[in-house]
């Protein structure tokens, strides 16, 4: 009796029909495509959070199902960003290099063109001369590629390092902090190839697309809900099945399942690339609607953000993360954008752009000390409703008697 | 007669106490064998050892027919070679279903691509539903096995290692915090694996190691202090005074 896969994973089939409905409702409210309700910034606020919820998602796999706290899973983000980020600046600047270099009496050269492009991209670091980081720049296929290859590579050796020498718990946390904060401090340095602390910017217009942002915000807006939607579905086939189950096994007793026979090591490995390409794949996705990508962006915190929106969210369950990720992410964007009226609270002025800060970080501990499964454990308190969880230790003499779970009720 | 597991002058320190000290050990291919001494006898380290938990400062472990060193092995390559352990305290997946459980066990191909791609076929769940037949949890399949009664789980663990079908299986305690009805099951169980692969059992509950009514070994201060039937090393002076007499 082989039932189909959506027939087993019901929650897969609603998450999709939410996510294409939701997509269609946007694009029908959008300023590209329908009647103009929904802002093109926030398009981008909304296509931005479905990269997000991506994130969210790979962050899920591997914390919420297999255990490991990675708290340096932004840096995969940020170099996905870098990756795609550095084709579109370099391939605009050529377009207007190339404009402005048309009405000069001797057609340009192709080294010329090149030389007035690094000029124009490094001159704010008192540089002109491209660096080997960027020798693939001017093909947008190499660049795609970087885009997975990039921080999958990073992930593979990190984690065949961390791994292998057993590294766990907090102290592989820390290690992945590490990571992060050591990226982001490179990256910082003018001389590190890509612009310093200027990042790269201009990233929102598309080289060769005369289509209005209005338009173009649309397209990022379908590209994000479609990975999201794919990413989505991958993650949760990969933790149906028995992998799933080995890594949950791995999650609850590592020892147990190496006695087992299971290579934990190559098992953590996999789940840990997997989800670094996954964010790279968000972050490519991402900054090309934020406009701008900076070293900032990649700083340790960036991934303790992540961490808290998937413990918010509920971790273990894929749906709980993207709920997570698209609820904090969007309430944090409306109470630091300084829409929120501040409050007077007995003569004290309450500025929420500082304040959310403080009640995200009491949410925060609140949940995980009451709430540990977060947001998505709601759910479980409408599908108790409607077939209630029988499976429980016995309280009367017989089967069939009332069992815990419904006797708490 | 051959030899399955082949342990011979192994020792190990741990911060300058030496656990382990010039043990060595034999078992054949079909044999139940018990393991009985005082705390901190070595007996959780010499299952450390053989399991690739813990690596001994010298000395050699041989497994089977190919004479193949186990000091250099990691855990998962030595379960992969044909030895299952089961834990003191009941270590099962309580978040996940007895079957979930047992299905993990069976004997798969384990490196990450061929479990991602593996999907059950009708001989596995035929095989779970045998197994679960034999440890008497045939009708708590689909409940989490955090759910079972201690007992239940020790079973379950059983399982788990009858599933991974190994040639020698080392049980530390199996009767531990067990009603009378449930050692008897423990006990049939043991002695039912035992008549096709190599059984080690670690145990301190000498009525418990009469009825498996098998060669003891017993362990003293990390090396063998007597072997033999139990009515031979229980009138054994030495294990007397060690052991017995407290």
């Amino acid at each position: 009796m082989r039932t189909s896969y959506f027939v087993r994973n019901p929650s897969v089939v609603i998450f999709l029909a939410v996510l294409l409905l939701f997509t269609l409702g946007v694009t029908a409210l959008s300023d590209g495509a329908g009647n103009g309700a929904i802002s093109t910034s926030f398009i981008k606020t909304l296509g931005k959070t479905l990269c997000l919820c991506l994130i969210a998602v790979a962050m899920d796999l591997i914390w919420g199902y297999t255990g490991i706290l990675s708290l340096g899973h932004f840096a995969f983000f940020g170099l996905g960003g870098y990756m795609v980020g550095m084709w579109l600046m370099y391939e605009r600047t050529r377009d207007i290099v190339i404009t402005s270099l048309a009405n000069a009496p001797i057609p340009p050269t192709e080294q010329e063109v090149v030389d007035a492009i690094g000029t124009q991209i490094f001159g704010v670091v008192g540089s002109s001369e491209f660096p080997l980081v960027w020798a693939f720049a001017d093909s947008l296929v190499l660049q795609l590629a970087l885009v997975v290859l990039v921080p999958g590579l990073l992930a593979l050796v990190f984690g065949w390092l961390a791994f292998r020498s057993r590294v766990t718990g907090v102290y592989l946390s820390i290690l992945t902090q590490a990571m992060t904060l050591a990226l982001a401090l490179y990256l910082f340095q003018n001389d590190s190839g890509l612009r310093g602390n200027n990042g790269l910017s201009g990233l929102q217009n598309l080289p060769g697309v005369s289509a209005p942002q209005s338009v173009v915000s649309l397209w990022f807006f379908w590209a994000s809900a479609l990975a999201l939607g794919l990413g989505y579905m991958l993650a949760s086939w990969v933790v149906s099945g028995k992998f799933g189950s080995v890594i949950r096994g791995i999650r609850d007793d590592e020892a147990r399942v190496r006695f087992l026979g299971y290579p934990v090591e190559a098992f953590k490995l996999f789940v840990f690339v997997l989800t670094a390409v996954l964010a790279g794949i968000a972050g490519a996705l991402y900054y090309p609607q934020a406009g701008i990508i900076n070293p900032a962006e990649v700083a340790p915190i960036a991934s303790i953000y992540l961490a808290v929106w998937v413990a918010i969210g509920g971790r273990g369950r894929l749906y709980g993360a993207v709920i997570g990720a698209a609820f904090v992410s969007l309430i944090s964007t409306w109470f630091t954008g300084g829409q929120v009226p501040s409050v007077n609270l007995l003569g004290y002025r309450v500025d929420w752009v500082e304040w959310w800060q403080v009640i995200l970080g009491l949410s925060f501990v609140l949940v995980t000390l009451f709430a540990p499964k977060g947001i998505g454990g709601l759910v479980d308190l409408v599908t108790g409703r409607l077939a209630p969880n029988r499976h429980g230790a016995d309280y009367g003499p017989d089967q069939g008697a009332l069992m815990e779970e419904e006797g708490r009720k | 007669m051959s030899t399955l597991l082949e342990v011979s002058g192994v020792s190990v320190t741990f911060d300058g106490f030496r656990a382990i000290n010039n043990l060595s050990f034999q078992i054949g291919p079909a044999e139940m064998r018990a393991i009985i001494g005082p705390n901190g006898a070595g007996k959780t380290t010499f299952m450390d050892i053989v399991t690739g938990k813990t690596r001994p400062d010298e000395g050699r472990v041989l497994w089977g027919e190919k004479s193949q060193s186990l000091t250099r092995m990691s855990e998962a390559k030595i379960a992969q070679a044909g030895i299952g352990r089961k834990f003191q305290r009941p270590t099962v997946f309580e978040d996940q279903s007895v079957f979930d459980n047992l299905a993990m066990a069976l004997r798969k191909p384990r490196g990450p691509l061929a479990v991602l791609w593996y999907r059950p076929a009708r001989a596995d769940a035929e095989r779970v539903h045998e197994l679960a037949a034999e440890i008497g949890l045939s009708d708590q399949l689909s409940r989490k096995s955090g759910e079972l009664s201690h007992g239940q789980k020790q079973w379950l663990e059983i399982g788990m290692l009858l599933a991974q079908e190994p040639r020698l299986l080392l049980v530390d305690e199996p009767a531990a915090g067990m009603t009378h009805e449930e050692r008897e099951h423990t006990t049939a169980l043991l002695v039912e694996a035992a008549k096709t692969r190599a059984v080690v059992v670690v145990e301190h509950d000498m009525e418990f190691v009469r009825r498996l009514n098998c060669k003891v070994t017993v362990l003293h201060e990390g090396a063998v202090l007597a072997e033999g039937s139990l009515d031979h090393v229980t009138a054994n002076q030495q294990v007397i005074d060690v052991y017995l007499g407290r």
